[in-house]
């Protein structure tokens, strides 16, 4: 009997389309741009200057406080600039150039495929080595992974859960880790157990992903601590608080850390991280991302360095015609659900980028909003038990203190009321605003 | 069939007359003893309940108008000075005078000058669009042209204008009550002096990018050349982050600054068409 | 390179609409319809052919030249309510009549209030218990359609045509719930009533009891729930706890004295009961949105049902019912859903 959680989600169309291609090695950029806001927190702040060398591995950035991560040269060259660039929202942030010459790594780096079993580090070190590396969260969040780790007063974590639900429809990149090195994840894994103290751990996993949940089991029966437990397909799985729910039946309270509920939740992009980081001593400078879409011609799984612009995988995946123009209407960083709309395809992917998302017009044109009927599929979809139609109404009335009371901070932005409603309302937008507005207050307080 | 009505008649009477002695009796309990001089006050406010004044409507003016004498900082934008003396009057108070204020837009990055680089498919609202992402077009600190300050002024004063993708604000009907100002999630509205005869000068631009970044995505954006800090002969022309910001109080209206604009994003209003000679 | 589109997440919708719903709604009442003509023939169908164009007509001309916005008539939502008035007329009702309802339904009831999503009331509800208020003898003409084999069933009624008066040749008959409180109120008892009139389930199941159209038969209205609830329209939670309301309190008063009370399977079955609980109580506008709001709404509409089908002056009672719980809406949807999870202590 599989689990899941048990508030709201809906189910729509997996679409794993990219699933059975293997995870390619992209070729290395020209030219990478490392964004300083590559995680949540304060932006790091660059210890290089336009003309240095840097090599693979290098430290470009240190973190700016201890909710914050250090950023690394993802390429070997001169830096050509630092300065305010646009995102790939078209947002300016401050941003190191590298203009490529060769790929010259550190020494320091082991760059041997061989998987390193033995650990010899102590659960201080391990800590030590995945702040050190820039580690964030890869689900999505890129949430600091040492600031995850770090225990809280009167807080005891008594489980760490593997996060392999990749619950997003389109993005495989998770489960093509698991296939292609599950046992590094599982070591990665294993590794942040040993820094969380003798917690167990567990891998959540969809059951539209069977080989994975095999595969998995089988390199879980080497390691006594672990165990896998397979869900049912049902987004939003893969949020924090519903992998926890769905695993442990446990429930994150109003503004409290999933901790608090005894769990430390890590997405399995992560563990692979930590594993390079600890084992190999190699920062965060690469993941694996889906570049997918519903034409077949268009559907891989690549290694890449981060910091390279979109448009080269858009290109190296032959999206754009003949002629130059491109036949979708969105790129989407992320997964479709709650990734981010690409407004600038010079723009450039970050460490915690899952997937490149092409979708035509059809696919994601939103259609005219209607009037609200009032069938409740909103509230019924909703994983956190929120009216949306009821917080939509009160944050167009700029009603904050309603807002509040009907608890809008709650809102996981997952998308699912935006996605069941049948007037096409915008109702995530206006929500998502009025819950940035009431967090911001609230940390005034 | 008369001792019915009879009945009827006396019972409805009795229940009502009791009903109207309760009525009195809690009237009179909980009657709330006020300053008759609040209505007075707000007789005399136009009433827009605008917000305008930093008061949530026109009777929250009008009481902390009557309850704080020791404060001299009331203004309501939207009466302006005439309104103040006659609220003034009902008190024999002192009205400081303010200059006529109206909403101007610092931005004039039209269609045709600032071109589209994507299509914005999400809720019609500046304030969602600015919290997602740069913009339409490449310039991300200009107007995004969703209309947030249309939705917010409550004096119908201000129109998109579906030609330039600009909203517009009507000199007769912006009361300067502020609403845009605080909707608009750029800060490019600004409150300023209506000028005399209606004359004023305003830099058309709220562009913190470097020129070249600047000249790229719009071709009537301040660049940050200086020039005008350095005509201006009365220093009213203050520069920073590569924008210049002229002060309303200090300019004279000469118009030296806008002969040598090189984009042209100075603004002269209302002035009489310079003769071919100058 | 051509402009990219930008949106907020969700990048993606599931093909739900406005229209889509409707049309499962309409799809749900085919049956009721379709066994409504069999049995009354064209006269059935012209009552429906009426207030349906009838209610799309009204509306799109108040949207279109009172409120001078485009026309909301493509959402089909003018449809249902046409289709479910329909269904609350007799068979003999005139044409005036049934657009008169028309009017009274989507001017009124609906577009008054802003139109879709607005509404305060079930709008065909309202339409319906505005006619049988204004014109109570027409309302309350059901003509008998004792056999599936009447002769004149295909023949153009003269009543909808415009005759006054004597509607058809058949007799005119009461509801069963009408010979059961008129009965009653005579001090007879269900067994004699039973002895002397037909009762019998088999025909209220499947079809000629007299009544409104969609009282016609029962089995046709629980196969638009089934279509409903697969299509997932509805949630079962309103017609269940209707229905089980309904059950229990007949089945209370039965025990207590089989003679004077009517079975509470009877109850089920007639009066509109069920067209009452599955297609105007489901009515996702002037129904509440949370499961609790619903429960209540639903039992509310039970009980104020079987109160006034027992103590009130109308032999029926679901439409007043529904119309009384609609009032009480905006006060349920004030409840709270249960919070995802109170603030822990920690300890």
């Amino acid at each position: 009997m599989s689990k899941t959680f048990s508030i709201g989600g809906i189910h729509p169309n997996d679409r794993k389309f990219s699933r059975d291609h293997p995870i390619e090695e992209f070729p290395i950029p020209k030219r990478v741009f490392l964004s300083m806001n590559q995680h949540l927190g304060m932006p790091a702040v660059p210890v290089v200057q336009k003309g240095d060398m840097v090599k693979v591995g290098q430290l470009i950035a240190e973190p700016a406080g201890f909710v914050s991560a250090p950023i690394h040269a993802s390429v070997s060259g001169t830096v050509s600039d630092v300065a305010l660039y646009p995102d790939f929202l078209g947002k300016k942030v401050l941003t190191v150039v590298i203009d490529t010459s060769g790929d010259d790594w550190l020494e320091s780096i082991d760059r041997s495929s061989e998987i390193k079993h033995e650990i010899t580090d102590t659960p201080q070190e391990i800590f030590k080595k995945i702040s050190e590396a820039g580690i964030v969260g890869l689900g999505g969040a890129a949430f600091p992974t040492h600031v995850k780790l770090t225990p809280l007063e009167g807080m005891k974590a008594e489980y760490l859960i593997l996060n392999g639900a990749e619950c997003e429809p389109y993005l495989t990149s998770d489960y093509r880790l698991m296939i292609e090195h599950g046992q590094e994840i599982l070591i990665g894994g294993e590794l942040m157990r040993r820094v969380l103290g003798d917690v167990r751990g567990i891998i959540g996993i969809e059951e539209n992903k069977p080989r994975a949940i095999e595969l998995m089991r089988k390199h879980a029966a080497h390691f006594l601590q672990w165990e896998v437990v397979p869900l049912k397909k049902r987004y939003p799985q893969g949020g924090e608080k519903q992998l926890i729910d769905a695993v442990l039946g446990r429930k994150v309270p109003s503004f409290s850390l999933p901790v608090s509920t005894g769990a430390v939740v890590q997405n399995v992009g992560t563990a692979y991280a930590v594993y390079e980081a600890v084992q190999k001593n190699k920062p965060l400078i690469s993941n694996v991302l889906t570049v997918t879409s519903s034409d077949p011609s268009i559907q891989r799984n690549y290694h890449f360095r981060t910091g390279t612009p979109v448009r080269e995988f858009l290109n190296a995946a032959g999206a754009p015609e003949q002629d130059g123009t491109l036949r979708f209407a969105k790129v989407v960083n992320g997964g479709p659900m709650m990734g981010k709309a690409v407004a600038n395809l010079d723009g450039a992917v970050m460490k915690s980028t899952s997937g490149l998302l092409l979708l035509t017009e059809k696919e994601t044109k939103r259609q005219e909003p209607g009037e609200c009927i009032r069938c409740s599929k909103c509230f019924q979809a909703c994983p956190m038990r929120l009216q949306p139609y009821l917080l939509y109404q009160l944050a167009l009335a700029g009603r904050t203190e309603a807002l509040e009371e009907h608890r809008v901070f709650d809102c996981i932005e997952c998308g699912c009321c935006l996605y069941s409603c049948p007037a096409h309302l915008p109702l995530l937008d206006q929500i998502r605003l009025a819950r940035n507005v009431s967090l911001k207050n609230k940390r005034k307080k | 069939m008369t001792s019915t009505l009879l009945y009827t008649i006396l019972s409805l009477s009795l229940l009502g007359g009791l009903l109207a002695v309760v009525l009195y009796l809690i009237a009179q309990k909980f009657k709330v003893q006020e300053d008759p001089r609040i209505d007075q006050v707000l007789e005399a406010l136009p009433g827009a309940n605008c917000g305008g004044c930093g008061y949530a409507g026109c009777r929250a003016f009008a009481e902390s108008y009557v309850n704080n004498p020791e404060m001299t900082d009331f203004f309501c934008p939207v009466g302006g000075n005439d309104v103040m003396k006659n609220v003034a009057m009902v008190l024999g108070r002192e009205v400081k005078e303010q200059v006529p204020r109206l909403a101007v837009l610092r931005c004039n990055g039209s269609c045709d000058v600032r071109p589209r680089l994507n299509v914005y498919d999400g809720s019609m609202s500046c304030a969602v669009a600015a919290d997602l992402y740069g913009g339409e077009t490449g310039c991300s600190y200009g107007c995004l042209g969703l209309g947030d300050c249309v939705t917010a002024c409550t004096f119908d004063a201000i129109h998109m204008n579906p030609q330039t993708c600009l909203p517009e604000i009507s000199e007769d009907t912006c009361t300067s009550c502020g609403a845009c100002v605080k909707a608009c999630p750029r800060n490019i509205l600004e409150l300023r002096p209506k000028g005399p005869k209606n004359r004023r000068i305003y830099i058309a631009c709220a562009s913190k990018d470097k020129g070249a970044v600047t000249r790229k995505v719009c071709t009537v954006g301040c660049i940050g050349c200086q020039k005008c800090v350095k005509e201006c002969p009365f220093e009213a022309i203050s520069f920073a982050d590569n924008l210049a910001y002229i002060d309303p109080s200090k300019c004279r209206l000469c118009r030296k600054c806008t002969a040598v604009c090189p984009t042209g994003c100075i603004l002269e209003i209302n002035f009489p068409p310079k003769k071919s000679s100058d | 390179m051509d402009k990219l589109l930008i949106s907020p997440a969700p990048h993606l919708h599931s093909k739900d609409s406005t229209r889509r719903i409707m049309r499962d709604v309409i799809i749900a009442l085919m049956p009721a319809v379709l066994v409504s003509v069999y049995f009354a023939g064209l006269s059935a169908l012209l009552v429906i052919v009426v207030s349906v164009t009838g209610c799309v007509l009204v509306e799109h001309l108040i949207v279109r030249y009172l409120m001078k916005k485009k026309s909301t008539v493509h959402d089909l939502s003018a449809v249902v309510t046409g289709l479910i008035l329909a269904l609350n007329l007799p068979v003999s009702s005139p044409w005036w009549m049934v657009l008169t309802g028309c009017v009274a339904a989507i001017g009124i009831a609906k577009m008054t209030f802003g139109g879709l999503g607005h509404n305060l009331f079930n709008p065909a509800l309202v339409a319906r218990v505005f006619l049988l208020i204004s014109f109570p003898v027409q309302m309350t003409n059901w003509s008998v359609s004792n056999s599936i084999f009447r002769p004149d069933r295909w023949e153009l009624p003269k009543g909808l045509l415009g005759a006054q008066g004597q509607l058809l040749d058949a007799a005119s008959g009461a509801t069963p719930l009408g010979i059961i409180k008129e009965g009653l109120a005579n001090g007879l008892t269900m067994e004699t009533l039973s002895q002397q009139h037909d009762l019998s389930y088999w025909h209220m199941l499947f079809g000629h009891i007299d009544g409104s159209l969609g009282e016609a038969s029962v089995l046709a209205i629980l196969l638009g729930l089934a279509y409903l609830l697969l299509r997932k329209v509805i949630k079962p939670l309103i017609p269940l706890s209707v229905l089980v309301t309904v059950a229990v309190f007949a089945g209370i008063l039965w025990l207590t004295d089989p003679s004077m009370n009517a079975d509470p399977l009877f109850h089920l079955l007639t009066g509109g009961l069920l067209l009452g609980a599955v297609f105007m109580a489901t009515d996702y506008t002037t129904s509440p949105m949370s499961p609790l709001g619903m429960l209540i709404f639903g039992v509310g509409i039970g009980v104020v049902t079987m109160i006034i089908r027992i103590w009130g002056a109308y032999p029926e009672g679901v439409s007043f019912a529904i119309l009384f719980m609609n009032a009480l809406v905006p006060l349920l949807n004030k409840i709270k859903p249960f919070p995802y999870q109170k603030e822990v202590s920690r300890g």
